[in-house]
């Protein structure tokens, strides 16, 4: 029997070795150790995970390509595919800030091409400990240039994304990284390996010793001990990189490939037998055939090495000269280090001598898959539980500017998460490949597609908080906020992805908290016709015991049909007639107001009618689609006095006079008004439209059943907004606009002074 | 006539130029090899800008203007800036006004330029700076400068006034839909300069994106 | 006294700047170039004058703020 600390080391349970020796009819060696232990992770194999995601909604029409491959894939039309992933580099980005999520970024490129596709497009989905935190700039700032470090290089533009700050995820931050490629549709390509006798090709960076167990680090908590476990860094590079998408993509053109995967997490391992299996073959190589950085590795150590810039290729019979050709022009060198068998078993050689041999099944398909137990998280009940009227003393208490919600309206502008995230965004090259028609920060990301008339429309969105509160309906408004931005820049939603970040699921909270997530997101991407084509899942989000929210991140993208109907949040000039689409309940639970001005976290998250949404959706896109809206904002953080204050900043200063309904959910005359002004409800969108065009948009929200009233016009310099007809809100557009865009600056430049 | 666009093995910007110079101007334009001796008939070179070889030791690129680049702003910059035409015989400014401003990206890490005293009152006597960064009146002002360049440089030419290098990127300024057009002139005055024969003896331009 | 702080990659981390101009040197024709690994250099001028102070002052900023001890090693010299 094996040593117990050797097993605890490989993070694999007795009753897991158990099995292994049961597939084995032996004990395993260590190197077959070392491969079970990496692809019976968390990370690799899915195991607390996959009988939830099995519920989820994969399939329709558009759909080329669902979950399991490198990425998945739809329909654009004009034979074209959209090909798009998310995925987390969370626990390495926390250990080393810059590479960390430089190698995110690396690995979901890398996914992209890997399908065939020219990546053309990235976002990101942050989260961070308050950035008064002392701890948090430096993070944020080793994050966003890590982002901004290799997208810039590599040339593919970081068009938008989302960045929050919440105490939850001080001692873990997230980082997860979207990429949006293009490719001819009949041209996609699998990570599958088939072909008795076919030649399997290693081509890329070298192997060190390099993020050795990086898959099963990113499967366990974190505790002070964790310092220890720290070589396991890898260090990106770009360039090399570039060279692989460049020559990757010009040997996809030749139909020489039967399948191609990168080395990501578990490196040759993961690629070797996730390919074996998918082809239903076996793959048999010689590690010493691997091109090496470093002198005597062993081949426990080659095979689990998570160096970058990596890709396993099975080349079709009689081709492999014509591969070799086009990977030597870009200075690269493909190394034929195997080949494909009929006996289904992953079969290591070192010199010729067998290491390792094991069925692919085993390390995929039959992994563990458990069931593991679920019960509300103790908290849950209490913080659901709201009474406005017992509120503690307000922070905006005091206030002296002229409008009585003046001072909570700059608070919540103010606040890093909903602040202008322009700090980082020009550190991203947005521009490279003039593609991008919405840069970053006016809502959705929007690429055109050159050679076409269309354009995609991408955005991530979640809310930590909301899922904390009801993870169902937090994750239920976490896609339809997307959806919801992706429409709002006139897109027709097609397809999500999602990357669920949790904490120990082992625990039956955490697992709870898991499983109804992923219901909620079922739920939302089943109304609203938006199947999940791939993703991630990253458990183990704890420090000592504490986990992060719960924090399901989604991607969408969407289809314009005619990029030059792209909207965005901005308004276009003073004059336009301002409408509200959808209807404002005051709802209070869960919002950045009652955070920011009440520090407090509770209640329901807002309520969320799935037909609504979509009908709320559906018209936004007609409404863009008939160039009948000149602007269109999703009411989210801050509700709809942020939404009207956002629609107002980059237009050089044009205001907008508005006037909203009032709502009635406490007793006190000033928390009602503020729930009017700062209340989350779900399902709203204002667009603003030429006088000449404000009855036809009404009437074609009345047909779509979408409530819609006209809320004010555009025009002067200032932000007035009336709730219940009384004023509450009167500042200038250039005073809100310094407060919102200095929002994070304003932390940076403290610490230099 | 033609334009070539230079591919390094690192280049990110090559499609770009690539698709201004053909799809948005309607010019013949060519890729050409890194290795490739042949500019195969070029009138026009591009360098796009990128990072050609990795870049690791950066000096290649600019080391023909300046004898010293330094560091100041370590953090990369992307957004929309103003320069200023201040040079209207070069085969990139031909067709702008001296004075006028256009409305171009930046995108850059390492961006700002920099020289003795004694360089830019030569590059001044020469009237060899065909660009600076301005406000959108055109003034040059601190605030303005997004890189702390000297002089608010954005822009040289070479003694011949043949080859002008720039750190803003002119060819994601070629259509309005990406938020200006402004960038197209300087590929305008490519074309005029050729068509006119302005250029006298020289055969053969070169525009070289530093950023 | 002066202190000299060398910063380079820990051994087992890629250095793919190094890797580039050790690439780069081949081209050129500098075969004898095997590898190249590339880092940082500090000089730090103290005020103590005593070896031992100005050797743990360095490790202490070079721990600190000079160095990454995720992915970096750094090596003293002080006189």
């Amino acid at each position: 029997m094996v040593d117990p600390n050797v097993l605890e080391r490989h993070g694999l349970k007795p009753d897991e070795y158990d099995r292994i020796v049961q597939f084995l009819g032996r004990e395993p060696n260590l190197t077959e150790l070392g491969i079970f232990s990496v692809m019976w992770s968390e990370h690799c194999s899915y195991k607390s995970s996959r009988v939830h995601l099995k519920t989820l909604p994969t399939g329709g029409p558009q759909v080329l390509q669902g979950p399991g491959e490198n990425a998945g894939a739809v329909d654009i039309g004009e034979g074209l595919a959209a090909v798009f992933k998310i995925e987390s580099h969370n626990h390495p980005s926390f250990i080393e800030p810059y590479q960390g999520a430089a190698t995110g970024v690396g690995g979901i490129i890398r996914d992209i091409f890997t399908m065939g596709a020219r990546p053309i497009a990235l976002l990101n989905s942050l989260r961070f400990g308050p950035l008064d935190a002392p701890e948090t700039p430096r993070l944020l700032e080793g994050v966003v240039a890590g982002i901004a470090g290799y997208g810039n290089s590599i040339g593919i533009p970081t068009v938008g994304g989302e960045i929050a700050f919440e105490p939850s995820y001080a001692g873990n931050p997230l980082v997860n990284v979207f990429c949006l490629g293009i490719a001819k549709a009949s041209d996609i390509i699998k990570g599958v390996a088939s072909g008795v006798g076919n030649a399997v090709y290693y081509v890329g960076a070298k192997t060190g010793r390099d993020g050795i167990h990086g898959a099963t680090m990113a499967s366990a908590e974190f505790d002070e001990k964790s310092a220890e476990k720290r070589p396991a860094v890898q260090v990106g590079d770009p360039f090399m990189e570039k060279l692989l998408l460049e020559a990757c993509l010009e040997v996809m053109r030749t139909d020489t490939l039967v399948g191609i995967q990168d080395m990501g997490a578990a490196g040759l391992t993961c690629s070797t037998t996730e390919m074996g299996s998918r082809g239903g073959a076996g793959v048999e190589i010689d590690v010493s055939l691997v091109p090496q950085r470093e002198t005597g590795m062993t081949p426990y150590e080659i095979m689990l090495s998570e160096s970058q810039e990596r890709m396993l290729l099975v080349v079709k019979r009689g081709h492999e000269a014509e591969v070799e050709r086009i990977f030597d022009k870009w200075d690269l060198h493909a190394v034929h280090i195997g080949n494909v068998t009929d006996d289904g078993l992953l079969r290591v050689k070192d010199r010729g001598a067998v290491v390792a041999e094991i069925p692919n099944r085993a390390l995929t398909d039959q992994a563990p898959v458990y069931h593991r137990p679920m019960a509300p998280p103790d908290y849950l009940a209490e913080a659901q539980q709201l009474d406005l009227d017992a509120l503690p003393p307000s922070r905006e208490a005091g206030r002296t500017l002229s409008g009585p919600a003046n001072d909570a309206l700059m608070l919540l502008l103010g606040s890093p998460t909903i602040g202008s995230k322009r700090w980082a965004f020009r550190q991203y090259d947005h521009m490279v490949r003039t593609n991008t028609l919405n840069l970053p920060g006016l809502g959705a990301g929007v690429v055109r597609i050159k050679g076409t008339n269309r354009a995609l429309a991408l955005s991530v969105d979640g809310n930590g908080r909301y899922c904390y509160l009801d993870p169902y309906r937090g994750a239920m408004l976490a896609v339809a906020e997307a959806a919801r931005n992706v429409a709002c820049a006139g897109a027709r939603p097609l397809g999500a992805t999602n990357c669920l970040n949790f904490g120990n699921p082992e625990r039956p909270a955490i697992m709870w908290q898991f499983a109804r997530a992923v219901e909620g997101i079922g739920a939302a991407c089943r109304a609203l016709g938006v199947p999940i084509t791939g993703g991630n899942v990253s458990l183990y989000n704890e420090t000592d015991g504490r986990a992060i929210y719960p924090t399901p991140v989604i991607g969408v993208v969407g289809l314009l049909e005619h990029a030059d109907r792209v909207v965005c949040r901005r308004i276009q000039g003073p004059g336009d007639i301002v409408i509200l689409l959808g209807e404002g309940r005051g709802e209070l639970g869960g919002t950045e107001y009652l955070k920011l001005a009440y520090d407090v976290v509770r209640g329901l998250p807002p309520a969320l009618d799935l037909d609504a949404e979509r009908a709320l959706q559906a018209l936004v896109v007609a409404l863009a689609d008939g160039r009948l809206i000149r602007s269109a904002h999703d009411c989210a953080d801050g509700g709809i006095a942020v939404t009207l204050a956002e629609c107002c900043f980059d237009t050089g200063g044009v205001g907008i006079e508005a006037s909203i309904d009032e709502v009635e959910v406490g007793r006190d005359a000033g928390l009602n008004r503020a729930a009017a002004l700062f209340g989350e409800s779900a399902s709203r969108v204002v667009v603003s439209v030429a006088p000449d065009r404000a009855d036809e948009v009404l009437s074609r929200a009345a047909d779509s059943s979408v409530p819609a009233r006209i809320v004010g016009r555009t025009g002067g310099t200032a932000l007035r907004v009336k709730a219940g007809g009384k004023t509450a809100i009167d500042v200038t557009v250039e005073e809100a606009e310094r407060v919102w865009s200095t929002a994070i600056d304003k932390h940076f430049v403290k610490r230099v002074a | 006539m033609k334009f070539a666009i230079v591919v390094f093995p690192g280049s990110n910007c090559d499609h770009d130029a690539y698709h201004a110079a053909r799809d948005v101007l309607g010019q013949n334009a060519d890729y050409v090899w890194h290795k490739d001796t042949d500019l195969k008939g070029a009138d026009v070179v591009i360098l796009p800008g990128g990072f050609a070889h990795g870049d690791y030791l950066r000096c290649g690129a600019m080391a023909r203007f300046s004898p010293i680049m330094r560091e100041v702003q370590a953090k990369f910059q992307c957004e929309h800036v103003h320069i200023r035409v201040e040079q209207t015989d070069t085969p990139f400014t031909l067709a702008c006004r001296r004075g006028q401003v256009l409305r171009i990206p930046i995108a850059h890490g390492e961006g700002n330029y920099f020289a003795e005293p004694e360089v830019i009152a030569r590059l001044e006597a020469n009237r060899q700076i065909v660009f600076r960064y301005t406000n959108a009146a055109g003034a040059v002002v601190d605030d303005a400068n997004p890189n702390g360049s000297a002089a608010a440089i954005a822009g040289l030419c070479n003694e011949t006034r043949n080859v002008v290098g720039l750190m803003p990127h002119p060819e994601r300024a070629c259509e309005p839909v990406l938020g200006s057009a402004d960038g197209l002139l300087i590929f305008e005055s490519a074309v005029a300069a050729l068509k006119t024969g302005v250029l006298g003896g020289s055969t053969r331009s070169a525009l070289e994106a530093v950023g | 006294m002066r202190a000299r702080v060398f910063v380079t990659l820990k051994p087992s981390v890629f250095d793919p700047q190094g890797k580039t101009i050790a690439d780069a040197l081949h081209t050129l024709g500098y075969g004898g170039v095997q590898d190249v690994r590339q880092g940082k250099y500090f000089e730090l001028d103290l005020v103590t004058t005593e070896p031992a102070q100005a050797r743990a002052l360095a490790a202490e900023v070079a721990d600190k703020l000079l160095a990454n001890p995720v992915i970096e090693s750094y090596r003293i010299e002080v006189d």
